[in-house]
């Protein structure tokens, strides 16, 4: 199933004009953590309502289906949300625009997977891009960003940034990561980017002062070859900026991870780009080599980038042995394992967000679910034809089969 | 709706593509192995390096991604192309930086074997004229400390060096007792003499031992006899004493290969592997001291010594395909090479040479030399590698004599005639002391060079496991060390 990130309030009461949007936190009735101006106590009925007033909370956030009755000398905040949004928990972070009422969710403490969108601008265009980018001036998100920092949990493990290009206004977001140095050092930072900028110097210089101590870019390299590479991102010149920003940033000492997405056009090379990876990039941290989240322009490009898994995992399988024969540590994303080799399996991790993540029926009596990738539920799926259940019969047969 | 472009406005066009430098060689009638500027390997046919070398290439013929993945080309405007280049010789060339790192001690030139092959060893019992005195063992210790290299390694060599024990003990307890270095200690020893004085000593001091082991008993003591003839019975037991005390990665074993060990490679490693060890050196046998007066060298040519290193290669593999790990180390070197850029100092195998760079060499008459065979051609009267004396010399007049600094400049792989253009420069080594002793000359005339032919015959080999027998070459791609 696919959990509702976005919406739009059933109501609202007691937001000026002063500002435009707000960002909110969300608090159990009875919690005893210091209150910030962001808090809002979070009831799921008529009756958690009144208990809050009573709490002396000034700020209510509802989820409910149902009607909520205000007393006339209600003089604070109220946000109410539809009740598929129960999700939401005690430490949840959410943007607010006041005049359309539309809500985001930014930030769910109890989950894993938490990643803050920083623009939809980027320099690439990628034919399979999950998340199309606009050319707009949201430099607001930002802004929001740098409200929510305070509001996040120090104990959160990890925080993923993405875009489009988060280097888009590079200055600005290189002054957030700063802030997540301050404010949350022991949290793992990741951010998605092209690394096109880090072939400018300056950015990469930058980069390093921020000085966290968990903070890995990671930068998708998807051929040996630049045309290949060019073609996929839909800009010319990527590749050699690309591949340059990796060597500046790993010769300043900083962390990169190389992902490669597999479709038509990455795959059936795949082979070759890990033995290129391998004996070009030894020395970056991590390599995921990825199934493609069927959203987005992928969809739009289903012709052209659909390959089922089964008919590239041979190559896949080689990929790996190449990476890990020369100790880099590989990973595999998103795909299930009935579509991949054995030899592949300690590297296939359960990589997909908790809020996207899904398993189709076959899988219901599958022994291997527990320890399994399964499926993106957003956009359009696509099932692999290799996709069938482990069950402990088979398991006995499997070493016959090699 | 998205505005997609077609791949054809992706490519370069021909007039904006640069050759980057690299080698080739004729590898079959109208084939070609071609080695970019850090020693990857690509194959391509007459037709291909003719269309490559005239830049008759496109994106999308093939040849264009094959050349572009390989750094043969590059975009005349890329950057990346040259610096990921760039990148990969700094790190590959970097065992410069470790200046010296080696310093051997002969503490006694005497032994109790006489091998016919060896290369030096006396059999006396005139201390006095064959051991180190303490003077110049304590003015070696002073050139050794001098030395760059914030980590040295002091290995004790003779001669048989456990028959001047006293003098092992007392060079250890004086290097432990100066500051500045972090110092490791080998003895080569044939372990006739280990005895568990000498054994808690190394524990104590956690030195690591070297042994000699040719094979089966019969093979081994034929070629290293001493009086009762037990030489093999003394090494089994002295490397299954040493592993049980030191530990077992505390304990190697070197074999030599005579012309009798060449139809017996796969006796030679089952004994390695009865013996609990994790590998084997496979090694030719060197043309230097005793072994050229007492013609064992020249009883077997390059060819013979490769069919021999094949069979115990295939041996090996096959060992491992069963699920034993083992290796053959100098295969291990060679693949390190070839599949990442981990600066390797291994003496064969650089350029500039490891002589003096790499080793040093302490005499027991406080001679020094430039390297371990340096020496040995010193006992057969050729001092051309003695690059001066304890007494008088410093580490730097040592390091920048005229005698070193020739040697050296004359044999760079990357301008010497055959070897600048070879397509195994990049994963190759000067040899001087080699050339200088086979050829009188430092450079050689490689086509004529044993050394040039067993490299090459290597290198082609492991190349030929790599690309046709994948379960082989996923063996091979993990003896790379990490």
């Amino acid at each position: 199933m696919t959990l509702p990130l976005y919406g739009t309030a059933s109501r609202s009461v007691g937001f000026g004009r002063d500002k435009a949007r707000s960002v909110v936190r969300l608090r159990a009735i009875d919690s005893t953590a210091a209150r910030h101006a962001a808090d809002f106590a979070l009831a799921r009925s008529p009756n958690e309502v009144l208990r809050a007033r009573e709490a002396g909370w000034p700020s209510i956030f509802v989820v409910s289906d149902g009607s909520i009755d205000l007393p006339g000398t209600f003089d604070g905040r109220l946000i109410a949300v539809p009740l598929k949004y129960n999700y939401l928990a005690d430490g949840d972070v959410l943007g607010f625009d006041h005049a359309s009422r539309k809500f985001r969710t930014l930030f769910r403490r109890n989950s894993a997977h938490n990643s803050f969108l920083v623009t939809e601008r980027c320099n690439n265009y990628c034919l399979m891009c999950s998340q199309p980018p606009k050319d707009v001036d949201d430099r607001w998100i930002l802004s929001e960003i740098k409200e929510s920092l305070p509001l996040i949990d120090p104990a959160t493990r990890a925080l993923t940034f993405t875009g489009g290009e988060t280097l888009s206004d590079w200055e600005d977001f290189i002054a957030v990561l700063k802030e997540c140095r301050d404010r949350l050092p022991a949290t793992a930072i990741q951010v998605l980017t092209n690394g096109r900028a880090f072939a400018n110097s300056t950015i990469v210089d930058a980069w390093k002062e921020i000085g966290h101590p968990h903070l890995m870019a990671a930068i998708p390299v998807y051929a040996s070859v630049d045309h290949i590479h060019d073609y996929v991102v839909q800009a010319k010149g990527a590749f050699d900026e690309t591949a340059l920003g990796i060597l500046k940033l790993k010769d300043r000492g900083q962390r990169v991870e190389i992902r490669v997405v597999l479709h038509a056009l990455t795959a059936p090379i795949i082979e070759e780009t890990g033995r290129w990876i391998a004996r070009n990039f030894p020395f970056v941290d991590h390599v995921a080599l990825m199934g493609l989240e069927n959203t987005g322009f992928a969809i739009a490009n289903d012709a052209m980038l659909w390959m089922d898994p089964v008919d590239y995992s041979n190559g896949l399988a080689r990929a790996v042995d190449h990476l890990s024969a020369a100790g880099v540590n590989v990973s595999v994303y998103n795909l299930p394992k009935c579509v991949l080799p054995r030899s592949v399996w300690p590297h296939a991790l359960q990589s997909i967000s908790d809020w996207k993540n899904g398993f189709v029926e076959e899988c219901d009596r599958c022994d291997e679910k527990n320890s399994c990738s399964g499926f993106f539920t957003t956009g359009r799926p696509r099932v692999s034809r290799g996709v069938r259940a482990f069950t402990s019969s088979r398991h006995e047969l499997m070493p016959m089969a090699g | 709706m998205a505005r997609f472009l077609a791949p054809e406005a992706f490519s370069a066009a021909t007039e904006d593509l640069s050759l980057l430098p690299f080698n080739f060689e004729r590898a079959e009638p109208s084939r070609y192995l071609v080695a970019n500027m850090v020693g990857d390997f690509i194959r391509l046919t007459e037709d291909e390096l003719n269309r490559l070398v005239d830049l008759r290439i496109k994106p999308g013929d093939g040849l264009y991604e094959k050349a572009y993945a390989a750094h043969l080309i590059t975009g005349t405007n890329q950057k990346a192309q040259r610096q990921l280049l760039a990148a990969r010789l700094r790190s590959r060339m970097s065992f410069l930086r470790q200046v010296t790192p080696l310093h051997i001690f002969v503490v006694t030139l005497r032994c109790e074997h006489s091998c016919p092959y060896c290369q030096v060893s006396r059999q006396s019992t005139d201390r006095s004229r064959f051991d180190m005195s303490e003077e110049t063992a304590m003015k070696a210790l002073d050139i050794a400390f001098s030395s760059p290299a914030g980590r040295i390694k002091i290995e004790f060599q003779g001669g048989e060096p456990l028959l001047n024990f006293p003098m092992i003990e007392m060079i250890v307890a004086a290097a432990k007792a100066r500051s500045g270095k972090k110092v490791d200690f080998v003895i080569a020893s044939n372990l006739a003499l280990l005895d568990d004085a000498v054994l808690d000593f190394c524990k104590l001091n956690n030195i690591l031992l070297s042994t000699s082991l040719d094979g089966p008993a019969d093979l081994h003591n034929k070629n290293r006899p001493r009086p009762g003839g037990n030489s093999h019975e003394l090494a089994v037991t002295g490397i299954r004493r040493a592993k049980e005390i030191l530990g077992p990665d505390r304990v190697g074993a070197l074999m030599t290969t005579t012309e009798a060990s060449l139809d017996r490679v796969d006796d030679i490693i089952d004994e390695y592997l009865q013996l609990g060890l994790d590998g084997i050196f496979l090694r030719p046998l060197s043309p230097f001291g005793f072994a050229i007066k007492t013609k064992q060298f020249q009883k077997y040519d390059a060819q013979k010594w490769l069919g021999f290193y094949e069979r115990g290669l295939r041996r090996v593999l096959e060992i491992s395909r069963q699920g034993t790990p083992f290796r053959e180390f100098y295969a291990a070197l060679i693949l390190t090479r070839m599949l990442s850029d981990r600066p390797i100092g291994y003496v064969d195998l650089r350029s500039p040479a490891g002589i003096g760079l790499g080793a040093l060499v302490y005499n027991y008459d406080g001679r020094v030399f430039a390297s371990d065979e340096g020496r040995m051609l010193a006992e057969t009267g050729d001092d051309a590698f003695q690059l001066g004396h304890v007494d008088h010399d410093s580490y730097s007049s040592l390091i920048l004599s005229d005698r070193l600094i020739s040697a050296i400049s004359s044999s760079l792989t990357q301008c010497a005639p055959e070897c600048s253009t070879c397509v195994y420069e990049s994963h190759c080594g000067a040899d001087p002391v080699y050339h200088h002793a086979t050829q009188g000359d430092a450079l050689g005339i490689k086509p004529l060079s044993a050394f040039c032919a067993r490299q090459k015959g290597i290198m082609g080999l492991l190349l030929d496991i790599l690309e046709n027998s994948p379960e082989d070459a996923a063996i091979l791609r993990r003896w790379v060390a990490s």
